[in-house]
C-alpha cells in the first residue's frame, strides 16, 4: 500500500476544486462543490443522474466551464485552459473511438498530434495495447469489435501518453454484468500498475465501492459526504448517503433525552441509543440489514432494543436468507440473516432486535426520500 | 413469407418495364449519333463516325464542352467549400429556428423557377459587364449548386457522432486539427457527393446560361441548343452518347468504392 502510493505520487497530479459553481440559466449543476483529489488516488463521484457528477468530471476535463470557483491540477490554476491543452486522459460511456481508423491508429492518435516520433510511438502504442490486453487487435477497426474490446481500446488511447489524471465517465455503462465485473478488475489494476489519478463517474454503489481509494456522493449539486467506502457505509452523515450506498431501513420517530441516554418512539415502542439529539426532535434511524436480528417475540435474546413486526417476504439467498418485516407504524424493515439462524416463515410474529450502537440517528431529508424510494 | 412463383415473375416484369421506361429515351440517342444522313431520323439510316468526328474538329463544339468543363469545375469546387461551411454553420448553431430559417433561405435556389432567377442574374450582368464571362457563369452556378452541396453535408452532419470531436479534444487536438482528422474524414462522402452534384448542376445547366452567354463564351448545353434549333445535326446525339457513357463510369465507379469501402 504504501509502495503504491509513493509511486502514484510521483506520477499522478492533485486535483483541487474549490467552491465550484456552475448554472446553465436557471439551473444550478453544480452548488458550491470543493473536492480535493490526492495524486495517484482512485476518487469516485457517485450519485443519481443530474447529481452533478458528470458536470464535475466535464469541468475537470475543460469541456465545461465553471460559472465560478477555482480548479487546480498539479498546483496549476485550469480556469480558462481549453481541453486540449490540459493533457487529461478521458474515457467516455459511448467509447468515442474514431470509426475511420483502426485501433493502432486510434491508440496513436494522442501520441502522433504530440508529435511523438515513429519508432517511439509504436512501442508505446504496444504497451498500451497490452496493458488493456488488446494487442492482438491493432489492425482491427472499431466496429469488429464488442463493446467491452472498444472500451479497453478507448482506455488504452487515454493512457498512451501518459497523462497524470484519467477521467473516466460511466465506462461501463453499456456492458453487461459479467463484462463490468471483470473490467472492473482490470481498471483496478491498471490503476495500481500506473500510478495515475483516477477519477471516475458512475451512479452504481456497488462499483464505486469495488473500485475507489475514496468516494464523493453527489446529490442536487452538492456533495453530500466523501470518504472511503467504510466510512460512507458505516458512518453516513446524511439520510441520502445512507440510503445510497448499502441496503438500510430507515425508521421515523420521536426523541425523548434523559440523562446520557436517548430514547425514542417508534410506533408505540421505544428503543434507546447514547447518541445526543435535542429533545423532542424527530430523526430518522438508518439501521443495516446485517446488523438486525429476529427472533421470537418474548424470547430472550436481543438486548433493549426491540421492534415487534410480522414478516411480510421471506427470500432464500443461498449464503443466508432475507427478510421483510413489516413493522407496527406500515415501515419495512429489510433483515439479513446467516444460514444458521433460525428461519422464519412469512406471516410470523417476530421481534427486531439491535445493538444501540448500531443505529444511526440521521436528520429527515424529505428530498432524498422522494428520490430513492 | 416466401414469395408464391408467380409473384415473383410479375414482379420481375414490372421492373423490367419500369427499367425500360425509365432508360430508353436515353438509349435512343446511341443509335441516332451513328446516323449516316444529316437527320435526327430514328431509326438511323446507316452507320458512320463521322458526327464524332465533328465533335471533336469543330471549334464551336469543342471549345464550349472544354468551357463547361472548366465552369463546371470551377463550379464544383467554390460550391463545394461554401456549401460545406454552411452546412456546419446551420449544424452547429444554437437556435434550431434561426438555423432553420437560414436553410431554407440557402436553400431557395433550389426552389425558385430557374428562368426568373435567371432574368435577375441577367439584369444584374448586363449592367456589370458579366455576360459571357468566365466569372459570369462560375458565379452563377455556384448559387445554383450551394443548395445540392449543402443538402449532401448535411445528412452526413446529422449522423456524424459530435461527441467524437470531444474525444478528440480530450486527446489533445485544437478545434482545427480536430475537424482535419476526425471530422473532415467521416463527412467526406457527404463532401464528395456534394461536389459531384455542384458539378453536374453546373455542366448541365441551361436556363440561365441561355441568358447570358454569348458568341464569345458559350457552354455546351447551349451549344447543344442553338445546334438544334437551327438545324437537326446528329453531333447533338454524339455528344449525348460520349457524356451518357462518361457519367455511366463515373458513376459506376463510385458506387464500386462506395461498396468496397462499406466491406472494409
Amino acid at each position: 500500500m504504501k509502495s503504491t502510493l509513493a509511486t502514484a505520487a510521483a506520477k499522478g497530479a492533485a486535483i483541487d476544486i474549490v467552491s465550484a459553481i456552475k448554472r446553465y440559466g436557471a439551473f444550478t449543476a453544480l452548488d458550491d462543490v470543493s473536492l480535493h483529489i490526492e495524486p495517484g488516488e482512485f476518487m469516485t463521484l457517485l450519485g443519481p443522474s443530474g447529481s452533478g457528477k458528470t458536470t464535475t468530471l466535464n469541468v475537470v476535463a475543460g469541456f465545461t466551464e465553471i460559472t465560478s470557483g477555482e480548479l487546480t491540477v498539479g498546483g496549476t490554476s485550469m480556469v480558462g485552459v481549453p481541453a486540449h491543452k490540459r493533457n487529461i486522459g478521458v474515457v467516455f460511456q459511448h467509447y468515442a473511438l474514431f470509426p475511420h481508423m483502426n485501433v493502432g491508429r486510434n491508440v496513436a492518435y494522442p501520441l502522433t498530434l504530440r508529435g511523438v516520433g515513429r519508432a517511439e510511438r509504436e512501442r508505446r502504442v504496444a504497451r498500451a495495447l497490452d496493458m488493456v490486453k488488446m494487442a492482438d487487435f491493432a489492425h482491427r477497426y472499431p466496429s469488429e469489435l464488442s463493446g467491452g474490446q472498444q472500451q479497453r481500446v478507448a482506455l488504452a488511447r487515454a493512457i498512451v501518453f501518459d497523462p497524470p489524471i484519467l477521467l473516466m465517465d460511466e465506462p461501463l455503462g453499456a456492458l453487461d454484468k459479467k463484462l463490468r465485473e471483470w473490467l472492473q478488475l482490470e481498471i483496478k489494476r491498471i490503476h495500481r500498475e500506473l500510478g495515475t489519478t483516477f477519477v471516475y463517474v458512475t451512479h452504481d454503489q456497488e462499483e464505486a465501492l469495488v473500485l475507489s481509494d475514496r468516494i464523493a456522493v453527489f446529490n442536487h449539486g452538492r456533495i453530500e459526504q466523501i470518504g472511503t467506502g467504510r466510512q460512507l457505509y458505516d458512518e453516513p452523515a446524511t439520510l441520502f448517503v445512507g440510503k445510497f450506498i448499502g441496503d438500510s431501513t430507515v425508521l421515523r420517530g420521536e426523541a425523548r433525552v434523559s440523562g446520557e441516554e436517548t430514547a425514542i418512539t417508534i410506533a408505540g415502542e421505544t428503543v434507546t441509543t447514547r447518541r445526543r439529539i435535542a429533545d423532542g426532535a424527530r430523526p430518522v434511524m438508518l439501521l443495516r440489514p446485517e446488523k438486525l436480528s429476529l427472533a421470537r417475540p418474548g424470547a430472550g435474546a436481543g438486548g433493549r432494543n426491540r421492534l415487534s413486526g410480522e414478516i411480510a417476504e421471506a427470500i432464500y439467498l443461498g449464503s443466508g436468507s432475507k427478510y421483510e418485516v413489516r413493522l407496527r407504524d406500515g415501515s419495512t424493515a429489510i433483515v439479513r440473516s446467516p444460514l444458521e439462524a433460525e428461519s422464519f416463515a412469512i406471516g410470523d410474529a417476530v421481534s427486531l432486535c439491535f445493538a444501540e450502537r448500531d443505529a444511526k440517528l440521521l436528520a429527515d431529508d424529505d428530498q432524498a426520500d422522494l428520490i430513492l424510494t | 413469407m416466401p414469395m408464391q412463383k408467380h409473384t415473383r415473375l410479375i414482379l420481375g416484369l414490372v421492373c423490367l418495364l419500369v427499367a425500360v421506361w425509365l432508360v430508353a429515351p436515353t438509349l435512343v440517342v446511341i443509335p441516332m449519333s451513328f446516323n449516316a444522313n444529316k437527320s435526327l431520323a430514328f431509326p438511323p439510316v446507316g452507320f458512320s463516325w463521322q458526327w464524332y468526328e465533328n465533335f471533336l474538329t469543330n471549334p464551336d463544339w469543342s471549345s464550349s464542352f472544354f468551357n463547361s468543363l472548366k465552369v463546371a469545375t470551377l463550379v464544383a469546387v467554390l460550391a463545394t467549400v461554401l456549401g460545406t461551411l454552411a452546412a456546419f454553420g446551420l449544424d452547429r448553431m444554437r437556435s434550431a429556428t434561426a438555423s432553420g430559417i437560414l436553410r431554407m433561405l440557402l436553400i431557395t435556389p433550389m426552389v425558385v423557377p430557374g428562368v426568373v432567377l435567371a432574368i435577375g442574374i441577367y439584369a444584374v450582368y448586363l449592367d456589370a459587364h458579366l455576360v459571357g464571362t468566365l466569372g459570369g457563369f462560375v458565379l452563377a452556378h455556384t448559387i445554383l449548386a450551394i443548395p445540392f452541396v449543402i443538402i449532401a453535408v448535411s445528412a452526413n452532419l446529422e449522423v456524424f457522432d459530435k461527441r467524437l470531436e470531444t474525444a478528440a479534444a480530450s486527446c489533445g487536438a485544437g478545434r482545427l486539427t480536430a475537424f482535419r482528422t476526425v471530422t473532415l474524414p467521416l463527412i467526406l462522402p457527404g463532401i464528395l457527393s456534394g461536389l459531384l452534384f455542384a458539378f453536374v448542376t453546373s455542366f448541365d445547366e441551361i436556363i440561365v446560361a441561355l441568358f447570358i452567354s454569348n458568341p464569345y463564351l458559350k457552354t455546351l448545353p447551349v451549344q447543344i441548343f442553338t445546334s438544334i434549333t437551327r438545324d437537326a445535326d446528329p453531333t447533338v446525339a454524339a455528344v449525348g452518347t460520349v457524356l451518357f457513357l462518361a457519367t455511366s463510369l463515373v458513376i459506376a465507379g463510385g458506387l464500386l468504392l462506395g461498396n468496397r469501402r462499406r466491406k472494409s
